[in-house]
């Protein structure tokens, strides 16, 4: 059995499987192909949620993406819990497990039901009046007690395990939706040749098809043609189908995003497939085939479980063969319900009656259903609906008031008429346009290259559709550059037809009354809350939808919008198009993180970069630190040593013998040509043109106003060759920075530019040992200290291998940074670490390099410096090119408040107390005991306990820093304050004399 | 997700290989020393911000690498056309009028 309420002999799946399946904890059973909610449908279930702000019992009322009540969520395992899923949307399988949600303890007993009795108090705006006072309530009481107590689903609370994956996709035309114009309009657009996507929301493809049983085309029922077409579309090489695919956002130039899901329908889904696909896709030409919206009617309580709309009763009874009730009423403005009445009294449900707010229609659908014997109403409303965890009867009365009847029904299927689905269409920046006649917007003016057919152009009646869309299609195609059509035009044998109705309030729902007709279900949104808006001054339906966040939840408004409209343009008395329709944004429906994060998380959030060395450091037990995207080797812990140990003894060793340090991170930019010296004058503060091959020089980069933006060693090659380094971080930027400048500003300049960071892997390797550990792997260069000085570069060979040799220094030490090719880098350093066995050389990682280097007074960029230092602030006045005429910065730097006395100096810092180690980015003051808020003059750039020098030591700037030297100074910290002095910048060996040592 | 025509390349390419690199045709002074307060803050510090056409750099990061120059429409968002670096302002823009 799959439920009483299925009909023998009505819907599609004849030969169905059946499906297990819960729902709060009861077993049911479905079929396959059912959604979850027509399998609720067919077990009699209607009651499936609890509303947003009432906790109103609310029940199943469309059969589609529309749905704003039939929220629950599914749960797979502990971590694959999905709140708020359209239970019209969700395929059902064996073994799904739902669960209703905001309701407390049960579904049918809900305590936060006492919030529809007080409703008065929660009127439109509420959140804006009260919980005004006392202010710090509001986070501590107000916001948490009302969040728990409105909502819809709870987030999962483990890290999502699907995966998910994405893909770009380029064709010719892309064709959204797949009802009757969306397959003709792919048809027209195929059978060219040209490529073709297509794309529907729902497991298959048919649309409004699925329950209009009226519909013939080419000599078969329609959604049988819509069945055989997809499939030969399907075969071609130049098409793709996608089923289950939502075109949820439409972007610039006919950049189309699409969600695919793949396998929520499975039972078991595996980790073969992922959960959902992104497509990305880039069309030539777009067809819009979005179908159009059912209206509900805004009547006292047609929020009641059991009251739904008409189509979506058809779609449940003509595929998937359930009745939605066993007595039902229809409650109509238009002629669409007579159709969905017909075929339910076909099927054998009694139909109560139907009240139609028409006067006098007329027409061969009206007819049939007199003639079924269908007690039909003219000119009536539906003031009210009875019961409360299911309808239980309509009371009736003319529209102009009378005489009340009450008929006692089981559901109540209802039609205000078809809004057309523009969504897209507004995405595309297109302006919409209101057709008066119809009371509808439909596509007015595009703004890109694509076209839109059938009901979502307003377009009535099946065969005006399909003529419309495979035009369409076929003009898709030639504009995207077909050559020849050879197919022919799906001919409509026989269709339904039917457009108007309503918008707005019914009677009984007027501007006089005080009854809850719903025009939001799913924000708990009435005719009066919207009235109550613009009679409290909203003015711009923008304002209206905020006050009342009429359309704001999860279905934006799908089936609310145009009510809210209506009602608010009456209110102000203003026509419709005056009060303007509120602007549609992405995404369509809700899509998950997952699916655009995609596999961009964890480990593949960003690229990690390693250097050749980083395997070598690893097998030591390195602790590794991130540098940007790089893993840099931080200390080299022995047994027993926290990081602390460890870094005082990797110091100490490089002093008192010799380090090793892997500096492959930084950046390396080789600057060539003819013109490379007079490139590099003018991106460096310092002089070049006279700097002999084989020497180096501490170069300074400026940005044009004058501070400071990077800086390293250079090295010139040759006449026409420099090896520049920059920092870590900086090597992209600066790689920028001169790219920009040589192809705009100094094209005449004859340079090539080219990144080596990832070419050379660097050993750096200093201390008193450092020569003896390097000359017997060295080939062809003279390391004496009158062939190869400090600051000086040579090219030759390191254990068999080419090599860039510098002596150069950012320890203070006797220092060579050795670079050879990247590939040969674990090599190298392995017998660059044989060799220094010997001498009882350390590895050193990052923090040791900081703390040697701040012993030095050696500035790091970016961390001592912050893009609001200049040379001079930093005390390397000396390395600015005084005779200069020109380079970036030169004039930046002279503005007069670079220049004005008192500027932030970067000094050095001794606490009184040696052993205490200031805090990084700690303020410092003059006075400690002056008032708070306290004049700030500085902060603490850099520090450390240096091991070498038995003391902490500091960086720090300072305003007029240098005019200091000597001063006590304060910092001020939570557990008390900090004396410090202010010094130079050099801790150690002020003399330099170890350079050469 | 837009699509820019890179002069260079000659192909129009996402927008996602591209980086804005500021306001075009703002010339750095060939006696920049020389330059006056009021003229280093007009270069420097001063940028149109036009509600229509603009005049920007672009730079074709990740294909080419090149600079050059582009004109944009601020309200639209659109890229009415794109030049080569070096290239003079145009003088008639396609598809805008005075």
């Amino acid at each position: 059995m799959s439920g009483a309420f299925r009909i023998p002999g009505a819907g599609r799946f004849k030969q169905a499987k059946t499906a297990r399946f819960s729902f709060d904890g009861q077993s049911y059973a479905g079929i396959e192909g059912d959604t979850l909610a027509s399998a609720l449908l067919a077990n009699g279930v209607h009651l499936v949620g609890r509303s947003f702000k009432y906790h109103r019992p609310r029940g199943i009322l469309s059969a589609g993406a529309e749905e704003p009540n039939a929220l629950v969520e599914i749960k797979r395992d502990a971590a694959r819990k999905t709140p708020n899923v359209r239970a019209t949307v969700q395929e059902l399988y064996d073994g799904l497990d739902a669960q209703s949600q905001n309701r407390w303890p049960s579904l049918s007993f809900d305590v936060g039901a006492v919030n529809d009795i007080a409703s008065p108090l929660f009127s439109a705006g509420f959140y804006y009046k009260t919980f005004m006072w006392p202010k710090a309530a509001w986070k501590s009481l107000y916001e948490p007690k009302i969040r728990a107590a409105a909502g819809l689903g709870v987030s999962p609370d483990q890290p999502d395990p699907d995966h998910y994956s994405s893909r770009y996709a380029h064709c010719d035309v892309l064709v959204l939706g797949g009802g009757a114009a969306g397959v003709a309009a792919a048809l027209a657009a195929a059978e060219t040749g040209v490529r073709v996507i297509l794309a529907d929301e729902q497991a298959e493809f048919g649309g409004s098809l699925r329950f209009e049983t009226g519909a013939k085309i080419d000599g078969q029922d329609g959604f049988a043609w819509a069945q055989g077409a997809v499939a030969k579309l399907a075969a071609m090489d130049n098409v793709r189908v996608l089923s289950r695919t939502t075109a949820f956002g439409y972007y610039a130039q006919n950049f189309v995003g699409l969600v695919e899901r793949v396998s929520d329908h499975l039972k078991t889904p595996g980790h073969d497939l992922a959960r959902e696909r992104l497509w990305q896709v880039r069309a030539k030409r777009v067809v819009l085939a979005s179908g159009a919206i059912e209206r509900h009617m805004v009547f006292a309580d047609n929020d009641r479980p059991g009251i739904m709309l008409a189509g979506a009763a058809r779609t449940y009874l003509n595929h998937y063969g359930v009745a939605v009730g066993r007595n039902v009423g229809v409650y109509t403005a238009n002629d669409s319900a007579y159709a969905a009445a017909i075929d339910l009294k076909k099927a054998g449900v009694n139909v109560a009656a139907i009240v139609d707010l028409r006067d006098n229609p007329t027409g061969p659908v009206i007819d049939e259903a007199r003639a079924l014997g269908i007690e039909v109403n003219f000119g009536r409303a539906v003031i009210r609906a009875g019961g409360k965890l299911r309808v239980s009867s309509m009371s009736v009365q003319p529209k102009n008031g009378g005489g009340e009847r009450t008929i006692p029904v089981d559901a109540i299927l209802m039609s205000a008429g078809w809004t057309p689905s523009v969504h897209l269409f507004s995405q595309s920046r297109g302006k919409v346009a209101f057709n008066d006649e119809t009371k509808r917007f439909v596509p007015g003016t595009y703004a890109q290259d694509c076209v839109s057919v059938g009901a979502c152009n307003g377009t009535d009646g099946l065969s005006a559709t399909v003529d419309e869309a495979y035009a369409a299609g076929a003009k898709a195609a030639k504009d995207a550059g077909a050559k020849t059509a050879k197919g022919t035009k799906p001919k409509v044998d026989a269709s339904e037809s039917w457009s108007r109705g309503m918008l707005g309030a019914a009677p009984g729902a007027g501007p006089d009354t005080t009854v809850k007709a719903f025009v939001d279900f799913q924000n708990d949104v009435t005719a009066k809350d919207i009235r109550q808006a613009v009679h409290e001054g909203m003015r711009s339906i923008e304002h209206v939808k905020r006050f009342t966040t009429n359309g704001m939840a999860t279905d934006q408004g799908k089936t609310s919008n145009m009510h809210g409209l209506a009602i608010a343009a009456e209110t102000l008395g203003k026509p419709i198009p005056e009060v303007g329709l509120t602007t549609f944004r992405a995404p369509y429906t809700p899509v998950t993180f997952g699916a655009i994060v995609s596999h961009a998380r964890g480990p593949l959030f960003d690229p990690t970069r390693k250097t050749a060395i980083h395997p070598w450091a690893e097998a030591q037990g390195a602790v590794f630190e991130d540098v940007g995207q790089w893993k840099r080797a931080w200390y080299f812990p022995r047994a027993g040593e926290d990081m602390h140990a460890a870094v005082d003894r990797e110091c100490v060793a490089v002093r008192k013998t010799a380090g090793l340090f892997d500096a492959s991170t930084l950046g390396k930019i080789e600057v060539v040509g003819p013109d490379a010296a007079k490139f590099m004058e003018l991106l460096y503060t310092n002089p070049w043109e006279k700097l002999e091959p084989g020497r180096c020089r501490y170069g300074i980069m400026l940005r044009e106003d004058g501070f400071i933006y990077d800086d390293g060693v250079v090295g010139r090659l040759a006449p026409d060759r420099f090896h520049v380094t920059t920092t870590t971080g900086g090597a992209p930027r600066v790689m920028n920075h001169m790219e920009d400048y040589l192809q705009t500003e100094f094209p005449h300049l004859n340079v090539w530019l080219t990144s080596i960071t990832e070419q050379w892997a660097v050993i750096a390797v200093q201390g008193p040992n450092a020569r003896k550990i390097i000359e017997p792997l060295v080939e062809g260069i003279d390391m004496s200290d009158e062939a190869l000085p400090h600051m000086s570069v040579r090219e030759g060979k390191i254990c068999g291998v080419p090599t860039r040799l510098f002596r150069m220094s950012f320890t203070g030490e006797r220092g060579f940074e050795v670079n050879v090719p990247a590939d040969y880098g674990q090599a190298v350093w392995e017998a660059l670490w044989a060799e220094g066995q010997k001498h009882g050389a350390a590895a050193y990682g990052t923090e040791a390099m900081h703390v040697l280097r701040a012993e030095k007074g050696y500035i790091i960029v970016g961390q001592d410096t912050d893009g609001t230092v200049t040379p001079n602030d930093a005390g390397l006045d000396w390395a600015v090119g005084k005779k200069k005429a020109d380079f970036v910065g030169i004039r930046g730097m002279a503005r007069p408040d670079l220049v004005a006395k008192g500027r932030k100096q970067l000094v050095g810092l001794k606490t009184k107390d040696p052993k205490v180690v200031l805090e990084e980015g700690a303020q410092i003051v003059e006075d400690p005991k002056q008032a708070i808020p306290m004049k700030m003059i500085g902060h603490v750039t850099s520090s450390y306990w240096s091991e070498n020098c038995g003391r902490s030591i500091a960086l720090a700037l300072v305003a007029g820093g240098r005019d200091r030297m000597g001063d006590t100074l304060y910092v001020p910290m939570p557990n008390g304050v900090i004396e410090v002095e202010v010094t130079g910048m050099v801790f150690f060996d002020e003399t330099g004399g170890r350079l050469n040592g | 997700m837009l699509l820019i025509r890179c002069p260079y390349c000659q192909e129009e390419r996402p927008e996602l290989e591209f980086r804005n690199a500021g306001e075009a045709h703002i010339a750095r002074s060939a006696n920049m020393a020389g330059e006056t307060d009021d003229d280093f803050e007009k270069f420097f510090f001063i940028r149109s911000n036009p509600k229509g056409i603009i005049y920007e750099r672009w730079r074709h990061m990740h294909g080419c690498a090149r600079f050059f120059n582009a004109v944009r429409d601020t309200v639209t968002d659109k890229f009415v056309m794109t030049y080569k670096a070096g290239e003079p302002k145009p003088s008639k823009l396609p598809g805008v009028a005075k």
